[in-house]
């Protein structure tokens, strides 16, 4: 216990620059935030209440709700159908694949988005494409709206899908597999009985991990929303930059945070979040 | 369960090439009705490869494997119905032991009551029953091993495939579940093939033995006949230790020959029909240590050596000896330690003699 101990206040004394930083830079500003919520324009739990009686409040948490959701399944089917095809290519093929996937996240997001508008405006590659072919009249509204948001979302966040699902696909023994071959399983029922069962932690930790980055976009949603549809993250920056509405964004600010912080705790009580997130062995 | 006759199958001129390289070449081979059939043969021999193709993950890229006469090549695995152990048991780690074991019955669509009925004879065939509900990490090697066999018995396989079904135990576990597979094959009655590069694993529970090397098949018969009349250096060096004289043949006649080294004369005698090898040709013998003998003072054999002991080991039920001879070089001999009370020491001299039945003329390995 004493030899323990001791080495325990050593590891404490090599944290502690670490912890101070964090504590001036990450915990006091939240802990400021929290505070003019409940002070500003005047003390109590006056912005919290908007979240009972403000329609537009409610629209705004229920949009980026189910954006965020719509987004999260969108990225889980995608990206778990590119991962499965990762697992099961060759490893030469693997290594391209997994660079494909990798790639976007190095490109600015802002360019990414830019990108998107170009290809989904009016007069964009996609509209004028399908006009020139005759396959629609008039110019279909794919951006400025939900669906464009959904769609640079979905973008920005299938590598973030495939990588832990991935992860938890290659630690899956193929002779597993096999034994179910043998054992009288079709190709489609070694998938849903086997495979898709022991992948389900990668899966489960994929959809948290899109689910809470998604929460709290901010530049895709702004680009591709156009100002009508708004996210949280927006709607705070709106708040206390344009409006000077200190008290209601740091509300949101404070709900987005309380938000993930459920969402994690939810999914802690169902899994080893530690374990997903690769943490130990 | 039901039916308890079991298949017989045929391997035709079996081959497996990764490239150039040749995992399995041209191996032919029948396993008959019931029998319990061990592939052996060192790593890299090519066992797995062959059960793979008996089980249908492995594509021979020449020759057929025909299940009671029909041809079963192109059948993909699902499609074959042959239980397998796999290395390592390949237990599905999500399903809890009566999960596992229903899970062939479950893809055949068996309604719920056939399938209790059955998963539940199948664990108490293993005697598994009271570990029904736990997950296969919970359980001892052994019991997993037991998990394997009861999940690839459920579904009256028409093969058993086992792929080194306890290589992963110690060796008293080991030792046990021989003799319970043993039992086993013996109460369904059905047609096993097992692998493995344990030796005595292969003499213990098999019917017939199948050696293997560099992908060819050497030799195969009853474990007895293959033990006393290897027919390769391979084969007597891989199933048991095994001594090797050569020299020339001399005196070849029906029912034996004598072999000539240097000054000493070696009698060798051949079982009924076994032709003898022509006089002047060379000739390779195999023989057992533990078919010599120390010949006390006065007492004669068939052969006779000097000898003086030049390093000695206790087994427990024997003495293994190493002996440096004038005429033969180093010998292996193998004693009961019970019978007498022998003390060796080293430089001990002693005569050794052996019977001329025990020697038998095996052929070189081809390179
Ligand atoms: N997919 C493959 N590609 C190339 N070579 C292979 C492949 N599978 C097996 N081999 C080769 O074929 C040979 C036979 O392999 P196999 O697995 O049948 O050996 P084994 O007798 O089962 O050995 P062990 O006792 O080590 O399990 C080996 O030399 C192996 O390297
Ligand atoms: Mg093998």
């Amino acid at each position: 216990m004493t030899g323990t101990g001791r080495a325990g206040v050593g590891w404490w004394l090599l944290i502690l620059p670490a912890f101070a930083l964090l504590l001036a830079f990450y915990i006091a500003p939240i802990v400021q935030v929290l505070a003019i919520s409940v002070t500003d324009p005047e003390p109590g739990l006056g912005n919290y209440e908007r979240i009972f009686t403000s329609g537009a409040v409610q629209r705004v948490i229920l949009t980026t709700l189910r954006i965020c959701a719509i987004t999260t399944v969108l990225a889980l089917l995608l990206g778990y159908a590119i991962a499965y095809a990762i697992t099961l290519a060759s490893p030469r093929a693997r290594g391209w694949w997994v660079l494909a996937v990798l790639v976007p996240l190095w490109i600015s997001v802002l360019v990414r988005a830019f990108a998107w508008v170009t290809l989904l405006r009016r007069q964009g590659l996609v509209n004028n494409t399908l006009m020139n072919a005759g396959m629609i009249s008039e110019p279909l509204p794919l951006v400025w709206n939900e669906f464009g948001i959904i769609v640079g979302m979905v973008h920005y966040m299938v590598p973030f899908a495939v990588l832990p699902m991935l992860a938890s696909m290659r630690e899956i023994d193929p002779r597993l597999l096999a034994a179910a071959r043998g054992l009288g399983a079709t190709r489609f029922e070694v998938f849903r009985r086997v495979f898709l069962p022991l992948s389900m932690p990668g899966i489960i930790a994929a959809g948290v991990l899109v689910f809470i980055f998604s929460l709290g976009f901010y530049i895709t949603p702004a680009i591709l929303g156009g100002g009508k549809t708004l996210m949280v993250a927006e709607w705070i920056s709106l708040q206390i930059l344009d409006l000077i509405r200190w008290g209601l964004g740091t509300m949101m600010a404070t709900m987005l945070v309380v938000a993930i912080l459920v969402t994690l705790a939810v999914f802690s009580r169902v899994v080893d979040l530690r374990r997903i997130f690769g943490a130990g062995g | 369960m039901s039916d308890a006759r079991g298949h017989a199958l045929s391997l035709r001129e079996v081959s497996k090439h990764y490239g150039s390289f040749a995992a399995v070449e041209r191996v032919s081979l029948e396993v008959g009705q019931g029998e319990f059939l061990t592939l052996l043969g060192p790593s890299g021999s090519g066992k797995t490869t062959i059960l793979m193709a008996v089980a249908g993950f492995v594509t021979p890229t020449a020759g057929s494997i025909l299940l009671d006469g029909a041809d079963i090549t192109p059948l993909p695995p699902e499609k074959r119905n042959f239980g397998m152990v796999f290395q390592g048991y390949a237990l599905f780690p999500h399903m809890t032991v009566v999960e596992n074991v229903a899970f062939p019955l479950r893809v055949r669509g068996l309604s719920r009551a056939d399938r209790d009925a059955k998963v539940r004879a199948a664990l108490d065939l293993v005697q598994l029953g009271q570990f029904a509900d736990r997950l296969p990490k919970q359980l001892s090697g052994g019991q997993q091993q037991r998990v394997a066999l009861a999940r690839a018995l459920v579904f009256d396989p028409n093969l058993l495939l086992l792929d080194e079904p306890l290589s992963a135990l110690d060796k008293k576990l080991r030792a046990e579940l021989q003799e319970e597979l043993k039992a086993l094959h013996r109460r369904v009655g059905r047609t096993f093939i097992n692998v493995t590069h344990d030796q005595e694993e292969a003499l213990s529970m098999s019917d017939r033995i199948a050696i293997l090397n560099h992908g060819k098949l050497i030799q195969h018969g009853a474990p007895g006949a293959l033990y006393e009349r290897p027919r390769t250096r391979f084969v007597a060096d891989f199933l048991g230790k095994s001594n090797f004289l050569d020299g020339t043949v001399r005196d070849s006649r029906p029912g034996g020959f004598a072999l000539e080294n240097g000054a000493s004369r070696l009698a060798v005698a051949l079982p009924d029909g076994e032709a003898p090898p022509a006089d002047g040709t060379r000739s390779l013998l195999s023989l057992r240590p533990e078919k010599i003998d120390l010949l006390p003072e006065g007492q004669s054999a068939d052969n006779v050596l000097e000898g003086r002991v030049v390093s000695w080991a206790y087994l427990g039920t024997g003495f293994s000896l190493r002996i440096a001879t004038e005429a033969l070089g180093e010998i292996r001999a193998n004693l009961p330690a019970w019978r007498s009370a022998f003390a060796p020491t080293e430089g001990l001299p002693v005569r050794l003699g052996w019977d001329a039945r025990a020697a038998v003329p095996v052929a070189e390995d081809a390179p």
